[in-house]
């Protein structure tokens, strides 16, 4: 379970300008779920998953992450940008992030996202797709109780994109996690989660919700269309 | 790819048979003691080399530049990575490094003689001392422009000191090593020399002095060539390979 309650987060310009941009944001994500934040940008998304994973300790209010049977903290996350060690190949970049550097699951999370033949490249030798998903292994592959997306598909051509959600789908439903994804895109927020937050106002909070109550695999073009149709009615209504 | 290659290399020894001819019209012009011909700077070589005096002391020179390359590197390597990761540190130390960046070598090496003793040590870390602050210099700058989001990433992943330095930190750092190894190694081989001149009694420096004494230009010039010659042997069979390893990850072949 991932639980946020930020009271307040200001930037400091240099001249002395203090600009709150988050203020009473508070939601849960209930363990093993998958939430979406949507929301326009500069509306503070990527600012509350920094938060989230303690690369921005300056804010006033509290973030925890509880799990049932470990108590231990166990964040992991897929950056908008792959970050991976370009001098180091791909197996060893997933390796880095473990204490043991090659337990034998890897190879399945490696078979599962595709990846076994480029396990020796080195990331520049990597399409942008393919690094997306070693970024992906690599969040998987300490098996995190909490795994925070950051756009994790933006400027891939539609057709690439819509086959790493279905991979994403099929290691996370395999690897059940409390997953929490940033996104600007409304349909690909509908295929994936089981709720979606709406962020909004300046400085922003949670204006919004919608759970998809429909089950992934009855997710297809029509049913995400009609729901992405309610989504921006809720957004119009909650502006007014 | 071979043609590519084999142009350069035959420019290579044009220039040099050029720059040899040169020499020659000019001993040959001015015909005097002070400026001996390849061939007698040759023949000099060969004298030092038959007696064995030749690799006994470039081996003493050889010896003294690594020694105190390694040491430079890496006290330098260390402070300028404190340096480049801490601002208050930088502002406190920075005028230090100024300072030790613009003492002559000549005056290091004296008052270390002076204050320490004529030894071996003594020598060696006076050439040391002389590079560190130009080592500190480049591998802070280096340190200064670590790319943020990989730190990021390290710490989501609980990276540890150590596996961060060895994984993040130390790659990113790889070109300011290469600009400092090479601007070190010529640096401190010239220092070397001095060092060995002032208060040593083999190397290359004092083979030079000696000879300098005597008169004798060739072998003065016998033994500077052939150390310049190590040195190239040195950045074509051991930097340029080293360098050329490191970066193997920067070629594409997707």
């Amino acid at each position: 379970m991932l639980e946020v309650d930020i009271a307040s987060k200001r930037f400091d310009s240099s001249e002395g300008v203090s600009l709150e941009v988050l203020r009473d944001l508070s939601f849960t994500c209930e363990s093993n779920s998958f939430t979406s934040i949507v929301g326009p940008s500069g509306c503070g998304k990527t600012t509350t998953l920094r938060c989230i994973l303690g690369l921005d300790t300056d804010f006033e209010g509290t973030v925890s992450t509880s799990q049932l049977n470990t108590g231990i903290e166990n964040i992991s996350a897929v950056f908008q940008e792959p970050r991976l060690l370009p001098w180091r190949t791909v197996e060893q970049n997933v390796g880095l992030v473990l204490n043991n550097p090659n337990p034998p699951e890897l190879t399945s999370l490696f078979t599962a996202l595709g990846l076994n033949e480029h396990r020796d490249f080195y990331p520049n030798e990597l399409s942008l797709g393919l690094a997306r998903r070693v970024s992906l292994a690599r969040a998987f592959s300490v098996k995190p109780a909490v795994l925070i997306l950051d756009e994790p598909f933006v400027s891939l051509d539609e057709e690439t994109a819509a086959r790493q959600r279905q991979l994403l789908m099929k290691v996370w439903s395999a690897r059940a996690c409390t997953a929490l994804m940033v996104t600007h895109n409304l349909s690909e927020a509908i295929e994936l989660s089981d709720r979606i937050l709406l962020f909004s106002g300046s400085p922003s909070s949670v204006s919004g919700e919608f759970t998809i109550p429909i089950k992934r695999e009855h997710r297809d073009r029509d049913t995400i269309a009609r729901f992405k149709g309610e989504i921006l009615e809720l957004q119009q209504s909650l502006k007014r | 790819m071979s043609q590519r290659k084999s142009a350069p290399l035959a420019l290579w020894f044009l220039s040099i048979g050029a720059l040899i001819v040169l020499w020659f019209l000019c001993a040959w012009y001015a015909q005097s003691r002070a400026l001996p011909n390849p061939l007698q700077v040759a023949n000099a070589i060969m004298a030092e080399a038959r007696t064995g005096e030749l690799f006994f002391h470039l081996g003493a020179t050889l010896a003294r530049v690594v020694a105190a390359f390694v040491l430079a590197m890496t006290i330098g390597s260390v402070i300028g990575i404190v340096l480049g990761r801490s601002d208050t540190l930088n502002m406190i130390f920075d005028p230090w490094v100024i300072l030790f960046l613009n003492i002559p070598a000549l005056v290091v090496i004296v008052l270390s003689y002076i204050w320490f003793g004529l030894n071996e040590v003594t020598a060696v870390v006076a050439v040391a001392v002389n590079k560190i602050p130009n080592v500190i210099v480049t591998i802070r700058e280096g340190a200064k422009s670590l790319e943020p989001q990989f730190a990021e990433m390290a710490q989501v992943f609980h990276f540890s000191k150590w596996k961060l330095m060895r994984h993040v930190v130390i790659p990113q750092l790889q070109p300011y090593f290469a600009g400092a190894t090479r601007s070190g190694i010529a640096l401190i081989w010239k220092i070397v020399l001095v060092v060995e001149l002032l208060g040593r009694s083999n190397g290359v420096g004092f083979q030079i002095h000696l000879y300098f004494q005597l008169f004798d230009v060739a072998t003065i010039l016998a033994y500077t060539l052939v150390f310049v010659a190590v040195m190239l042997l040195v950045e074509y069979l051991l930097l340029q390979p080293l360098e050329k390893y490191s970066r193997r990850w920067r070629g594409s072949h997707a």
